[in-house]
């Protein structure tokens, strides 16, 4: 029942000599929710930018649909990518333009919508990310949860099929955080797109997430796959023990060093 | 995705309710009856009281769907027809659902509103006064930093003067030689042509001469300073505000104006006076190959003309201007980055600006001070 969407095989991500992460092989499964997970630092945004296409891996590829990302030629890439959206770490709203014409960006440049057309479905995914009635804000009049849900009703503006996060509840207050939490769920219901969430927020991970990879820094490898709480239950990897538990796995040998 | 096409067919079931029937493809591409006509059907059928909306032939769809029906929901709720989408797939009645999760808050819509000449006119006003106050205010606390400097009790680090020295400077040497070059080869051309008529291109010598270091040398490398320099001030500061830096380095009690103007208003006062001389010379070369290769003049008698008719006040005069002009950008950079909103096209309108009226002033105080040479005969 389960088909792959997104494939990764070999994939090592380097910047120059300095390595990032090797070796990685995952699969992501059609209406997943996919977690990249690790420590600060292991790559975990660099590793959404070689999905993205935004940086070329060192070694090994991508599929999507079992079809090579980086040994397709540039045309099939660009249609390959304008079935994904992205929902960057601060909205990345294009701050001189309003929100309406933010969504409507996309939609202007890849369909045949009229202007009626195109100020309707802006509204609509407005309202789907409850901001109703903003259209005609500027991302510097809104707040940063606000800014981010509007970066989320540009991602879905052309019905991608596939969405990333990167670090979605960052800077939001956990009540916000989890309402987007909720929405990225009835979104993955109601439109089965295949939902992919870079984010170390534990609540998160065990709320939403269906299937995972964990990064590690140390090693500069992956060092498990799977739905987080089987990794919680059943792994015997003390790192990922001690992520999926706040380090408390480990509480009493090493006092927590973070504080 | 042609000949795909989103059918909405429309029955009554009894006098009071209407059945609404979709089938087909409601997808980007497809051909579906515009909304104006199903709702105007909607408006013709009156006493209606019920809605029911069936989707037994739905093909595919995307956002268009939700998007229609959407339409036809709030029309319904705008008259009081209750509407049953029971009959509809489950994802559209989740997304339908979603999008009415959270109201519209009352008041935040906007409507365009048409704005008075006159309430232009004063908000132009208010707008020029809180410029000169936010310039007046920067005049003086740079002035403060300034003698805190004087005192050495300012608090910034020499590597970012010398950075900001290199960067002002040498990084500066190309463009000058380049710009000021081709300045003396314009201003020998425009005057051999007068004065070859009357055999008397010796004294091109005399005109490229003067006219680059009283004039030309300051006022070109200050135009050449402030796109590249200033620009750059303002593009640097105004980052530093959206990231937020400014304010980490005002809460750690240091003084941006000490911390981050002060040594690129000095890298500047420092760099001017010594890359105008450097035009001077570069200027008067120019000047010299044209009239050395085209009006038979030799290299001597130029050097010795020339020597003739520029004299020390005169590089004085040039040295000074560059040093006001020196002030001017380095102000007019660093007050436009230091005031920069928080989004990326502020930098940029702060980078334009910083450029515009640094040259708008450099142009005023370089008419001003010939203006007073000229009166005191200098």
């Amino acid at each position: 029942m389960k088909t792959p969407h997104i494939t990764v095989t070999d994939l090592t991500m380097a910047y120059g000599d300095f390595l990032i992460q090797r070796d990685l092989n995952f699969t992501i499964n059609r209406g997943d929710v996919f977690i990249i997970m690790g420590g600060s630092g292991c790559g975990k945004s660099t590793l959404l930018r070689h999905l993205i296409g935004l940086q070329q891996p060192a070694k090994g590829d991508v599929f999507y649909d079992r079809q090579s990302f980086w040994h397709a030629d540039a045309e099939q890439r660009v249609r390959m990518m304008r079935r994904i959206g992205v929902l960057y770490q601060t909205g990345a709203l294009f701050s001189s333009l309003t929100l309406a014409e933010n969504i409507a960006l996309p939609l202007g440049e890849f369909t045949d919508f009229s202007r009626g057309e195109t100020a309707d479905i802006v509204s609509y995914k407005l309202a789907l990310v409850g901001l109703a009635g903003f259209e005609d804000y500027y991302p510097s009049e809104i707040s940063g949860g606000m800014q981010k849900r509007a970066g989320l009703a540009r991602a879905m503006a052309l019905d991608p099929e596939i969405l990333l996060f990167d670090e979605p509840s960052a800077g939001l207050d956990p009540v916000s955080a989890r309402l987007l939490d909720d929405l990225i769920i009835s979104l993955r219901d109601t439109l089965g797109t295949t939902i992919v969430v870079v984010t170390h927020e534990l609540a998160s991970i065990f709320a939403i997430g269906s299937n995972s990879v964990f990064l590690d820094p140390e090693t500069k490898t992956m060092l498990a796959t799977g739905s987080p709480k089987t990794l919680l239950a059943e792994s015997t990897n003390p790192k990922i023990i001690q992520f999926l538990t706040r380090g408390e796995g480990h509480a009493k040998s090493q006092p927590d060093r973070e504080r | 995705m042609q000949g795909l096409s989103g059918d909405i067919h429309l029955e009554n079931i009894d006098e009071t309710s209407l059945l609404i029937c979709l089938s087909g493809n409601w997808i980007q591409g497809a051909t579906i009856n515009p909304i104006e006509q199903v709702l105007a059907k909607l408006g013709d059928a009156q006493p209606l009281r019920r809605i029911v909306l069936q989707a037994a032939n739905l093909n595919k769809w995307d956002s268009r769907l939700p998007t229609y029906l959407l339409k036809i929901l709030d029309n319904c709720q705008a008259n009081r027809i209750e509407v049953d989408v029971s009959g509809l797939p489950e994802g559209v009645q989740g997304l339908l659902k979603l999008a009415r999760a959270v109201p519209e808050r009352a008041g935040a819509r906007r409507t365009a509103q048409h704005t008075p000449m006159m309430a232009k006119v004063g908000k132009a006003v208010l707008s020029g006064f809180a410029d000169a106050k936010g310039l007046i205010t920067f005049i003086g606390e740079s002035m403060l930093a300034g003698y805190a400097t004087m005192r050495g009790k300012a608090r910034f680090r020499a590597i970012d003067l010398f950075l900001c020295i290199q960067e002002a400077g040498p990084g500066a040497l190309a463009i000058v030689t380049l710009i000021s070059l081709l300045v003396g080869l314009i201003l020998a051309f425009v005057g051999a042509v007068q004065l070859a008529m009357f055999g008397a291109q010796i004294f091109i010598a005399d005109l490229v001469g003067l006219g680059t270091v009283r004039e030309m040398g300051a006022l070109m490398t200050a135009v050449i300073m402030s796109g590249r320099t200033g620009a750059a001030y303002a593009a640097q500061l105004g980052t530093m505000n959206v990231n937020s830096e400014i304010d980490a380095l005002k809460t750690m009690g240091i003084s941006p104006m000490e911390f981050l103007v002060m040594p690129r208003m000095l890298a500047l006062i420092l760099m001017m006076p010594l890359l105008c001389l450097y035009a001077d010379l570069m200027g008067i070369l120019g000047g010299a190959l044209v009239t050395i290769s085209a009006f038979d003049v030799s290299l001597i008698q130029y050097y010795n003309e020339t020597r003739k008719a520029v004299h020390l006040p005169d590089f004085a005069i040039g040295l000074f201007k560059s040093l006001v002009f020196a002030v001017l950008i380095a102000t007019a950079g660093c007050m436009r980055g230091m005031q920069c909103g928080r989004s990326a096209s502020e930098v940029g309108d702060a980078a334009t600006t910083a450029v515009v009226n640094s040259i708008v002033y450099i142009v005023i105080a370089d008419s001003i001070i010939t203006l007073i040479c000229n009166r005191l005969g200098i």
